[in-house]
């Protein structure tokens, strides 16, 4: 450890309280934001202490329906944004780590020309290939629907990359056992991968999750119809370049409701990490 | 309840490293043949291809009566200790055991009563809730060997399961094993590079050197006729002196030579003579033993109950095992003897003669 002394300690901790402060401020300052009415915050300087709008606001938001994106309540957002985002997040998770068990247990014909196949397409994210990926969905008629939003990014090298070198690390001797014990290829899968990769799993859910919960340009694309949008989207549409047109009170209630869901779900696989990475060993 | 045929086995893995080159042995039932040898000589190989873990280049293993070569592990009926021990981690003691049963379809109160049985013959019982990360070496290693024991299977495989526990440890699980084969009457292969273990341990002993099979039998029986200088410096510790002679007129000179006379069968170039069967008496007598060496003591190593003098004598390290306290020191002149029925000769290829 560095800093054993009671001087570095009480600095090394300023800075942390300074770090936190500046990262928390504006949330902060989001949350009394969407606490006021609109005239509140349109008249500066702008209170630093909760208004008593919180209920009202929060209610309109939430159920009333926001009138730039459509009248569409934001409830509806959160509830096709965790769509995609679960969808995304799951998809790639089980995408991957079949194609990884394939790669690393299997010894089928042209196994390394599909490992560098997969590895090839990290170098075509979805931006590179958004013109043809969206043709394809118009033609598919997938335009407005959750499939649409969730089934092109759903294929990720980089999970299966990582879950390839996780895979590498398990002992021949495991594998082996498990055979001897009679384990076929899906009870090894279920029985033995499956639970050792539960870190892992959990690692990339996260990452995954708030990924899936952060995308723009594609949803952006593929949803027409304001009750598809996502809460991304949707908060770029609520803002208007006449600050008179932006109900800003709403906007800020939208911001704070975007990042609860991403927040929760670090929370709640934070204690999953802790206990996966104390259970871990080989 | 099984034999186990090895005929004419070979192995060339992908890439044409020949790890296992023609390896015939038969396997009585109730049996346990060690495979011992020096690292690399193909004796995991073997192993594996008896367990289906790899795939048969040529010849035919059979288990029972019936070759197995297209038959995968599980189907064997065989089960294996492996040498990191391979419990699956994340799985209870008791599921550990209990894992290949219920692959196996067995009823629930079937695998319980089996699964507390085993724990009971290993002593594992109060361990059946923990994990294996909460178990010392040689609990983990009591597990190995009750999953394999529960499944209650053909033939027990053994890939060096020692070879991870301390010296005193070791030596326990040794008698330990030796007990549990017998009273299971469980045929068994046993791999090790630990010679000790291979005497102790072995019913049938297979000295395997570069894929082959250098000699199988007895242990006592190889120990006391080496087949050739490979097995005679492998079996035994410390190892067999071995000595290159040159052919005289029609008596044996040492390499650098000195004259020693030695009544050699014919076809003889390397004399060989164990450390406990020499004796070593000062420069100044002569040993009552047909051979008589002069050599120079150059380090001695008291290990308590013996002590071996590291000798050099005709330009060859010689190692003499002499009882309790030895009285030489580093720099004496001695006379190394050793009596003429305890002589081992091989010849220029190092193959046993007379
Ligand atoms: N999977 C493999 N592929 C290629 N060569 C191998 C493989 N496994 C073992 N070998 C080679 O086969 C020989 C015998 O190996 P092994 O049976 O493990 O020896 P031992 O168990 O006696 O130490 C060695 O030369 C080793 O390098
Ligand atoms: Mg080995």
């Amino acid at each position: 450890m560095i800093g054993s002394s009671p001087l570095r300690r009480v600095i090394a901790h300023l800075l942390l309280v300074v770090g936190i402060l500046i990262v928390v401020f504006p949330i902060y300052y989001t949350f009394v934001a969407s606490t006021h009415s609109l005239q509140t915050i349109l008249r500066p300087p702008l209170p630093l202490l909760p208004g008593d709008r919180f209920i009202e606001n929060y209610s309109t938001a939430l159920f009333g329906g926001v009138g730039r994106i459509g009248g569409v309540p934001v409830s509806t957002l959160l509830i096709n944004t965790t769509v995609m985002a679960l969808g995304i997040a799951i998809g790639k998770i089980v995408i991957s780590i079949l194609s990884a068990y394939a790669i690393v247990f299997f010894r089928f014909p042209l196994r390394m020309t599909f490992f560098w196949l997969i590895f090839i397409t990290l170098m075509l994210p979805v931006e590179v290939r958004i013109l043809p990926t969206y043709k394809v969905m118009v033609d598919l008629g997938l335009i407005d629907t959750y499939a649409g939003l969730i089934v092109p990014i759903i294929a990720s090298a980089t999970a299966t990359l990582l879950f390839r070198q996780f895979f590498l690390t398990i002992p021949g001797e495991l594998v082996e056992a498990a055979r001897v014990d009679g384990a076929g290829p899906f009870r090894f899968f279920k029985d033995i991968l499956l639970p050792l990769s539960r870190t892992n799993i959990a690692a990339l859910f996260v990452i995954l999750f708030i990924y899936g919960w952060t995308q723009y340009l594609w949803p952006l694309l593929v949803t027409n119809r304001n009750d598809m949008n996502t809460i991304v989207i949707a908060l770029r549409k609520m803002i208007s370049f006449a600050d008179a047109d932006t109900e800003w009170h709403l906007v800020m209630v939208t911001s704070m409701l975007a990042i609860v869901p991403p927040i929760v779900v670090v929370l709640l696989m934070q204690r999953w990490f802790v206990k996966g990475l104390v259970e871990t060993e080989k | 309840m099984a034999t186990v045929d090895l005929r004419d086995v070979r192995k060339v893995y992908p890439g044409g490293v020949e790890a296992v080159k023609g390896v015939s042995i038969a396997i009585p039932d109730k049996a346990l043949c060690v495979l011992v040898g020096p690292s690399g000589c193909g004796k995991s190989t073997l192993l594996r291809m008896i367990a289906g873990l790899e795939t048969i280049s040529a010849g035919s293993v059979s288990i029972d009566g019936r070759v197995v070569n297209a038959i995968g592990p599980a189907e064997r009926d065989i089960a294996m200790v492996f040498q990191n021990y391979a419990l699956y981690p994340h799985m209870k003691v008791y599921d550990n055991m209990a894992y290949g049963l219920r692959n196996r379809g067995k009823a629930k109160d079937e695998i319980d009563r089996r699964v507390r049985e085993t724990a009971e013959i290993l002593e594992l019982g109060h361990l059946l809730e923990r994990r294996p990360r909460e178990l010392s070496g040689g609990q983990r290693q009591r597990v190995a060997m009750g999953r394999a024991i529960v499944r209650n299977p053909k033939v027990f495989l053994f890939d060096e399961p020692l070879s991870n526990l301390d010296a005193k440890l070791r030596g326990q699980m040794r008698v330990e094993i030796k007990n549990l084969q017998r009273s299971l009457g469980v045929t068994s292969v046993y791999v090790t590079h630990d010679q000790l273990e291979a005497m102790t341990l072995a019913d049938v002993l297979v000295v395997m050197n570069a894929g082959q099979v250098e000699q199988l039998g007895n242990p006592l029986d190889i120990y006391e006729k080496p087949a050739s200088t490979f097995v005679a410096s492998f079996i035994g510790a410390p190892p067999m002196n071995l000595l290159k002679l040159t052919r005289g007129s029609n008596e044996f000179a040492f390499a650098n030579g000195a004259h020693v006379a030695v009544a050699a069968p014919a076809g003889a170039a390397i004399l060989g003579f164990r450390p406990e069967d020499a004796e070593a008496v000062p420069g100044d007598q002569a040993p009552q033993a047909g051979l008589a060496l002069p050599a120079v003591v150059e380090a001695v190593e008291p290990v308590g109950s013996e002590s071996f003098l590291y000798c050099s004598a005709a330009g060859s390290r010689i190692i003499v095992r002499v009882p309790g306290r030895a009285t030489a020191t580093p720099g004496d002149k001695l006379r190394i003897g050793a009596k003429s029925e305890k002589l081992h000769w091989f010849d220029e290829a190092g193959k046993r003669v007379g």
